[in-house]
């Protein structure tokens, strides 16, 4: 059964804080191989205007996806996270995510359309700090396979 | 050197990167980003998905693509906006060389706030992976 198309435009409420840390950050930039002394060495962060180590800008999605969990989790919505593959993903960045931030991500549906039996959902994360200043925004399109797919 | 924003002019080419990606390389991205899917690290599971083999996760293709831009750029906090579109799956096959991903970039339009758009390309084994993949760089 197509999902309901009416969930487009509904805002869910905001996650918990995910507090960002170096050494999470140091995982992450390991986990891409990325060397850049700013993702690890606060001085070398400091040298170019951050106050403290910076993110990879794709660590958003740590972020990012535990708003979409709160859709997935929607048994309303029904959305069968097995059969969702990730059709494309875009971030637009007030600034990078930093070690001490703590971040709140509201995950909201924009689109919900039905296409060759395939459920392709497109959803936007505001990131947030918990005081409501604004850090970017995530938005993903995710494609469930229908059954006969 | 760091490029800047005078210095660069549409058709600037950022340098070419490869990357290769095994299958611990995987096994590290999904401890590290905590999206343990079994598409990409589990054989068994991937094929009866119907997937060729076990595949990259998008997210890492993204990154890496990512790092030759926030190289280039010299500062991640460059990139302002970043967004791709997952077309092809990197296939990672359970060899000590992994896939082979390579990454390049120019520079397609610059703006009047100070911002580059760059227009990137990534491939492996032939096929482009990502498509529509833009970014827009603050320079200096």
């Amino acid at each position: 059964m197509p999902l309901d198309a009416s969930f487009a435009g509904r805002t869910y409420p905001p996650t918990a804080s995910y507090e960002v840390c170096r050494e999470k950050i140091r995982e992450f930039a390991d986990a891409i191989g990325d060397p850049d002394p700013a993702y690890r060495d606060p001085e070398a962060a400091r040298t170019l205007g951050h106050p403290d180590v910076v993110a990879p800008p794709t660590f958003a999605v740590i972020v990012a996806f535990r708003g979409l969990d709160t859709i997935i989790g929607d048994a309303d919505l029904g959305l069968d996270y097995s059969r969702v593959v990730h059709g494309d993903q875009r971030f637009s960045y007030r600034r990078p995510l930093r070690a001490g931030d703590r971040v709140t991500a509201t995950a909201v549906v924009e689109t919900v359309r039905s296409i060759g039996g395939n459920d392709i959902l497109g959803v936007r994360c505001d990131l947030a700090t918990e005081d409501g200043a604004a850090v970017g925004s995530a938005w993903s399109t995710l494609v469930a396979r229908g059954e006969g797919s | 050197m760091t490029p800047t924003y005078d210095s660069v002019e549409v058709g600037t080419e950022i340098p070419a990167q490869e990357f290769v990606v095994t299958r611990a390389d995987l096994v590290r991205y999904a401890g590290a980003s905590g999206d343990f899917n079994p598409i990409h690290w589990n054989q068994r599971f991937a094929t009866s998905v119907g997937l060729p083999d076990v595949i990259a996760h998008g997210m890492l293709t993204m990154a890496l693509a990512g790092r030759a831009l926030t190289s280039w750029a010299g500062d991640p906090a460059a990139l302002v906006d970043y967004g791709v579109r997952f077309t092809r799956p990197v296939v990672v096959p359970d060899e000590e060389t992994g896939a082979l991903l390579q990454v390049t970039g120019r520079v397609a339009e610059k703006r009047d706030d100070g911002t580059v758009r760059v227009d990137v390309t990534a491939t492996s084994g032939g096929d482009k992976v990502l498509s529509q993949a833009r970014a827009v760089v603050r320079l200096r």
